[in-house]
């Protein structure tokens, strides 16, 4: 993607803290990036690097302990934040959308799937109830869910995680949203059916030319469906790249950490190197601007100065390092 | 269907339980409810002998039970030696008026403390979520027949709103005639609003007394399980496909919370049938809970054993219909 087409979201020093009974958690600082229409995005970090915080923040769904400090979230050129609570709703499920982790517990437990998809609908799109009916079936198809009309009346608990995934899939792009948040679409799912299920977003993505964000922890998967990668770490955004550059030429000494504790992406599982320490505290008042200079192999005086920001390193390629690689 | 039978048929052994243990605490309850009856100092041992021989007291113990088992097959639950009439028509006449206040003080509870617990849960820290926490703590800590007798001191005898508090009609007003034996019905039947009204100001008293002894969990239940739902995953799914706040409070998170609620309903029915006995004391209400109380003191064993006979037949029922009620709202309950 070019930087010449207008994003259709873009984010700009977002910083959110979380104010908790242990103190105040600082989730997220001056996190940047953009998407355009039609590309698909990996949100890459180890967990509590803020990936998910980041999506919540672009829905509006945040839990009441989180504050927006500051930030801009822009979707089509159109400020996120300044909307009304109403607008905001309104845009929720209609021009953006997420599907989450846990496909089961992400769905009501006691509504059929099928009304569940129609409440989106019914929401956004008001119609009468049979083309309501219709249009549930329309998007169960669309995520290729066999016998939509016999599945549309079953519990949650009476289908599978794989398919309760398509049911959340089908209820998000219900009402043919131009922007898809997929937080960690496959965690809870098993191994062949986490394949199934992300060549099936990507396919949707590609055919409705949905601006996708795929949240994972899962360098090696969001390398295979993503054209864009954003590694995060500990709040920070450390290195933005296309998948290629970052695998030829990644400048982060985290992001270099992160490919080489990836298996399949190493010769050997002799190869394979964990990276050193972990998350610094983020609750600490005293943050260093580099909050992976405490585990850094690369770590010199200098890296101590404030106002670290990412910086141009190449086509397309932004990193946030004082002595990139 | 099935289902339902079985579980009509596996409550016979417990309802055969009760039956024995009933039997025997009223039997090794202390005192001898022949000398008891003979309550007169001028008779002599000999004719209190012949009251226990007309009893059947003097039979053993096994002997009597099988004497109770044939009466009971045959619908006879006995006759009170205080009041000379049978006990099954004793309890006929009473059962309406305490289903009656059980019901209406139930009705009451569930109508109060559902909005309440929901909305203090939707708004914690609120003056409703104070107000929440202090009827749970006052429903708690105060026994029924206080939260009565203050509620006579000040309705009946200080501000004179309420009707003398004496049974279930002013002494002055004819009984409607008896169609389902609740008077708020039976009034309206017979085409007589102002009898309903009547009978609607004697049992608000003690309905209310009732109704503050259950509302405390049910509203306690309520929020906590209101509270827990909101913070659910499913809610933020509901919230980032941006459905309404309505359709999320209503159709999502309240039916998910009132499948525990449900369950602890029928816990409160029960256990408001227990405390009936206080406050149909303190009400003067003509219901079973005072005659079986009566009948306690008085060593009067066949009401006392049909008063507790009835007492776990309406548990083993009220348990079957929230085992019911919760197949239907939660629709993974038919699968355990």
């Amino acid at each position: 993607m070019t930087s010449t087409t207008p994003p259709l979201l873009s984010v700009r020093d977002l910083t959110v803290d979380f104010r908790t009974r242990h103190g105040t958690v600082h989730v997220l600082e001056n996190v940047s990036f953009d998407l355009a229409p039609g590309e698909i995005i990996g949100i890459v970090g180890e967990s509590g690097s803020g990936k998910s915080v980041t999506a919540f923040a672009i829905m509006g769904i945040l839990d009441k302990a989180a504050r927006i400090l500051s930030g801009d979230i822009r979707f089509e050129n159109r400020d996120v934040m300044a909307m009304s609570p109403r607008a905001r709703d309104l845009w929720r499920g209609k021009e953006a959308s997420i599907i989450f982790q846990n496909p089961r517990t992400a769905l009501n437990p006691i509504r059929p799937v099928g009304d569940q998809i129609a409440d989106v609908i019914a929401r956004h799109t008001p119609a009468a109830p049979a083309e309501v009916k219709a249009r549930v079936l329309q998007a169960m198809r669309q995520v290729r869910i066999p016998d939509p009309e016999k599945r549309m009346s079953a519990y949650p608990f009476e289908l599978s995680g794989g398919l309760c995934q398509r049911i959340g899939i089908a209820a998000a792009l219900a009402c043919e949203p131009r922007l898809l948040i997929a937080d960690e679409p496959t965690t809870g799912l098993d191994v062949t059916t986490q394949a199934v299920i992300m060549d099936l977003i990507r396919d949707v993505a590609r055919a409705g030319n949905l601006g996708t964000v795929l949240i994972t922890h899962d360098l090696a998967l969001a390398s295979e469906y993503c054209d864009r990668i954003v590694v995060m770490h500990a709040g920070h955004v450390v290195e933005t790249a296309p998948v290629a550059e970052l695998f030829a030429r990644p400048r982060h000494p985290y992001t270099t950490g992160l490919l080489g504790s990836v298996p399949s992406l190493v010769e050997s599982v002799h190869d394979l190197r964990a990276i050193p320490g972990s998350l610094p505290d983020l609750r600490r008042s005293d943050l260093p601007p580099c909050r992976f200079a405490d585990r850094c192999p690369r770590h010199q005086p200098g890296c101590e100065a404030p106002g670290l920001r990412p910086e141009p390193a190449g086509p397309n390629h932004l990193v946030a390092c004082r002595y990139p690689l | 269907m099935s289902k339902i039978v079985w579980r009509i048929l596996s409550s016979i052994p417990t309802l055969f339980g009760v039956l024995i243990a009933t039997f025997l605490i009223t039997r090794v309850l202390p005192g001898d409810p022949a000398v008891f009856f003979a309550s007169n100092p001028a008779m002599s041992n000999e004719d209190v002998e012949k009251i226990r021989v007309a009893l059947g007291l003097d039979k053993s113990l096994i002997e009597q039970f099988w004497i109770y088992l044939g009466a009971l097959w045959q619908g006879d639950l006995g006759t009170s030696i205080s009041t000379g009439q049978p006990v099954a028509t004793e309890m006929l006449t009473r059962l309406p008026a305490s289903a009656e206040l059980t019901i209406f003080a139930f009705l009451l509870a569930i109508a109060v403390s559902i909005p309440l617990g929901v909305v203090a849960a939707l708004k914690p820290g609120s003056w409703v979520d104070q107000l929440c926490r202090i009827i749970a703590t006052l429903g708690v800590s105060m026994p029924t027949f206080v939260t009565g007798l203050l509620l006579i001191y000040l309705f009946y005898y200080i501000l004179g709103v309420a009707p003398e508090p004496t049974g279930r009609l002013d002494p002055f007003m004819f009984k409607p005639p008896t169609v389902t034996g609740f008077i708020l019905i039976d009034g309206l039947i017979d085409g007589d609003p102002e009898t309903t009204w009547a009978a609607f100001k004697q049992i608000l008293l003690p309905g209310i007394t009732m109704a503050i002894f259950a509302l405390a969990p049910l509203a306690r239940m309520t929020r906590a399980s209101m509270l827990n739902v909101l913070s659910s995953e499913f809610i933020r799914t509901a919230r980032a496909n941006g459905l309404t706040r309505r359709k999320i409070v209503m159709t999502y998170a309240f039916r998910n919370a009132m499948l525990p609620v449900v369950t602890s309903l029928g816990m409160t029915f029960s256990y408001m049938l227990g405390a009936n006995v206080l406050v149909e004391k303190v009400f003067a209400w003509p219901g079973i809970g005072a005659y079986a109380m009566d009948s306690l003191i008085s060593l009067d064993y066949a009401p006392l054993q049909a008063f507790m006979l009835i007492m776990a037949g309406i548990f083993l029922l009220v348990n079957l219909v929230t085992d019911l009620l919760a197949g239907l709202v939660d629709p993974r309950a038919g699968l355990s």
